[in-house]
């Protein structure tokens, strides 16, 4: 197989594209410097000059709320001049080739590129084709992976529960059509987690799943027995066709995250979800809102985690 | 004309042997092989000492591009591609733009072939149903009168199976060929690669086997229904030769072939979203790879094509799923196929019968053979030569090769159409 791309010579991140093919090391460091940049986040003044002078362009081919605003939010407090563009209804629908929208926005001098697409491996594509000293930072790619979202996710989990090697995690939903599952997964099992689990009916499952690393179960009760850490995913309305679910009823009833069903989990086990969050689907709003729930808090996390990724890439 | 190619090893894929031998040619026509035939003045003398002779080669499915996409391939730069690999037939499926659905098609392919010179035969495979539409039966009577040798409804589906089991009928009525590449369209959705772990890793939308398998067996069911001598092409699947295998043991008119690059890249080679490892049918697993190698080997897959795929440069360069599918695979279709020999799959002469007399007689063509009589279709081949596989230099104007950086043997020295030195 090819060389990593994500990685120099040193070891060092040059893009940042997917968990696999990082290590444990270098996911440390985007932790560590995560938490040294939480304090900023906390400061009157929000700011710090490492990517001063720097243009760093967001675009987005499909829509986010979340990601890329806290995505703005880091670039903003790292002091980089934005470019951020909703490219779902501009260039690309004229016809023009992802390659030409690179090349063009390469013309601006931009330093920094931070893409969401809905092609499995864009982000790759984006790294091969960009000049060297460009760097690349995946925003979520198709089914693939969403790299930035699993760091915040594992920051939220050793902010809440230190040592991963002694942890139990659950993933629960529809991993086949999702990028965030897959690089917690890596992620997860990088860090030494001592047992991921992933709770899905069949349909949502991609075929040997459980080559990746994680048991498989289609019980949520058994599933969820003794974690520590529950991740619920987000379940597409557009799932119901194409015959994935009979019903978002049906679903609820066997996957849905209550109350009472987490009560199969450790007392002290933290409930997570990655949102936009359809509640009454796959949580209800009593287990969102409940007291083991640190969904609000993975957004604020977000900025630190993202802010801690870009200052790595450049070097800081 | 006459031309004497003298000194060769002739590697005859009829008789199975290797002879050294003299080879004569009269006009258009082998007039004799080892002995000289009475009264022949050779014009032209090839010494082929140390050279193999082969005959032409046949590829039962490449795609040339012309008319309709143009900007990818033309039949005069494939042409010249087929005949400096070796290929000296080619046979393309209907799904041209327009489709292979009337006369004029055909014409115009026979016209534009015949402005790039000749250089290679040319046979055309007519759409079994209007425009490929699934729906409508073709005018095949007068397609095959205009040349058509079978019918295809290339990777488009019937509307249902009653169409597709009148389609078969009609051809079979016009005594014609029946080619199917088998495929569910719903099982294939929008997938672009194999099913495997592998899928699952890059997060790519997966082509279940089924898509392949479920398609076959109800194929070979229409097979049994109509009696249609029927070819299943691109086959990709270890359960796909196994139905073959059986419905062959069965006594049912079937024959089969796979890709060549299915026999040596797995969806592995996909690496890190690879495109020109991207092909429809996928590249599969390691298993199945091996059963495709061990039905070539013993008959279960009577033929390999090329599955030629020309793209023009920009249609690689995209994300996995947004990039086009296929392989530019003429210029690798004989040094491939001589890997097989050396990985001792099947001697040299089962090997070469596998890319000529094979699939000439599942097509009903005049070729595949060197022999009195026989159309002079003949390559000389410098078994010795060394080379380094690099798309840029490829004469195709695909430069979308899978084999980049691949060392291969062997190199077509000359190669003569219809008694005529075209390379």
């Amino acid at each position: 197989m090819t060389v990593n791309p994500q990685l120099d010579e040193n070891g060092k991140l040059l893009h940042f594209l997917s968990i696999e093919g990082l290590n444990r090391q270098i996911l440390t460091e985007i932790l560590d410097t995560a938490e040294s940049f939480t304090s900023v986040t906390d400061r009157m003044v929000k700011k710090v000059p490492i990517l001063r002078g720097k243009t760093v362009a967001n675009l987005f081919f499909e829509a986010s709320t979340r990601t890329r605003s806290t995505f703005e939010l880091a670039e903003q407090r790292l002091s980089a001049d934005i470019l951020s563009l909703n490219l779902g209804t501009s260039a690309t629908v004229k016809g023009e080739s992802l390659l030409d929208t690179i090349r063009n926005l390469e013309a601006m001098q931009i330093d920094m590129f931070v893409i969401r697409h809905k092609d499995s491996g864009s982000a790759h594509f984006f790294a091969q084709h960009v000049r060297p000293g460009v760097s690349v930072l995946n925003a979520g790619d198709g089914q693939h992976e969403h790299p930035t979202q699993a760091m915040l996710d594992m920051y939220t989990i050793r902010h809440h529960k230190q040592d991963f090697s002694r942890l139990r995690v659950a993933i629960v939903g529809d991993i086949m059509h999702s990028r965030v599952a897959r690089s917690q997964i890596h992620a997860l099992n990088l860090l030494n987690t001592a047992e991921v689990r992933v709770i899905a009916p069949r349909t949502l499952l991609p075929v040997d799943t459980a080559s990746l690393g994680v048991q498989l179960y289609d019980n949520l009760e058994q599933g969820l027995q003794d974690v520590d850490v529950v991740i619920m995913l987000r379940l597409q309305k557009e799932r119901m066709r194409g015959a994935l679910l009979p019903s978002e009823n049906e679903y609820f009833n066997q996957f849905g995250l209550t109350q009472e069903r987490l009560g199969q989990a450790k007392p002290d086990a933290i409930v997570m979800h990655p949102g936009p969050a359809n509640r009454g689907v796959e949580i209800e709003s009593s287990v969102m809102d409940g007291n083991q729930s640190v969904i609000l808090q993975q957004v604020g996390f977000g900025i630190s985690v993202r802010m801690a990724v870009m200052s790595m890439i450049v070097g800081q | 004309m006459t031309i004497l190619i003298k000194n060769g090893t002739l590697i005859d894929p009829v008789g199975l042997q290797e002879s050294k031998t003299d080879i004569f040619i009269e006009g258009n026509l082998v007039a004799g092989v080892g002995s000289k035939p009475k009264g022949f003045r050779a014009t032209q003398t090839i010494d082929a000492n140390g050279h193999w002779v082969l005959p032409g080669l046949v590829d039962s499915q490449a795609r040339l591009r012309e008319p309709g996409q143009t900007h990818k391939a033309d039949i005069a730069s494939e042409t010249r591609a087929a005949v400096r690999s070796g290929i000296t037939s080619l046979c393309i499926p209907p799904d041209t733009l327009p489709v292979i659905d009337n006369s004029a098609v055909v014409d115009l392919i026979h016209h534009q072939n015949a402005k790039a010179g000749n250089q290679c035969h040319i046979y055309t495979i007519g759409a079994l149903s209007r425009a490929l539409n699934g729906e409508e039966l073709c005018n095949m009577a007068s397609l095959k009168a205009s040349g058509c040798i079978a019918f295809s409804n290339a990777t488009q589906p019937f509307v249902n199976n009653l169409v597709q089991r009148r389609a078969m009928d009609y051809a079979a009525g016009q005594n014609m060929l029946v080619i199917i590449q088998p495929r569910d369209n719903d099982l294939y959705a929008d997938g672009c690669a194999h099913e495997s772990a592998i899928s699952t890793r890059l997060g790519l939308p997966a082509i279940p086997e089924a898509a392949e398998t479920a398609a076959l067996a109800k194929d070979i069911e229409l097979v049994a229904q109509t009696g249609a001598r029927t070819h299943f092409g691109q086959l990709s699947c270890a359960r796909s030769v196994g139905m073959i295998r059986q419905a062959k043991a069965d006594g049912l008119p079937i024959t089969a072939d796979c890709a060549m690059h299915q026999l040596f890249l797995t969806d592995h080679d996909i690496g890190q979203f690879d495109t020109n490892k991207l092909t429809i049918p996928p590249l599969r697993s390691q298993y199945d790879k091996q059963a495709l190698r061990e039905a070539v080997a013993d008959g279960t897959i009577d033929s390999i094509c090329s599955d030629h795929n020309p793209h023009e440069t920009d249609a690689k360069l995209q994300p996995f799923p947004s990039a086009e599918p296929g392989i530019s695979a003429l210029d690798t279709l004989l040094p491939l196929a001589l890997r097989l020999v050396e990985e001792n799959l099947l001697s040299l002469p089962e090997v070469i019968a596998k890319i000529s007399i094979n699939p000439a007689r599942i097509l009903h063509l005049p070729a595949g053979q060197i022999a009195a009589g026989e159309l002079a279709d003949i390559i000389i081949v410098d078994p010795g030569s060394n080379w380094l596989c690099s798309g840029k230099d490829f004469v195709s104007r695909g430069k979308n090769t899978a084999f980049e950086g691949w060392d291969f043997n062997g190199r077509v020295l000359t190669t003569l159409v219809a008694g005529q030195q075209v390379y």
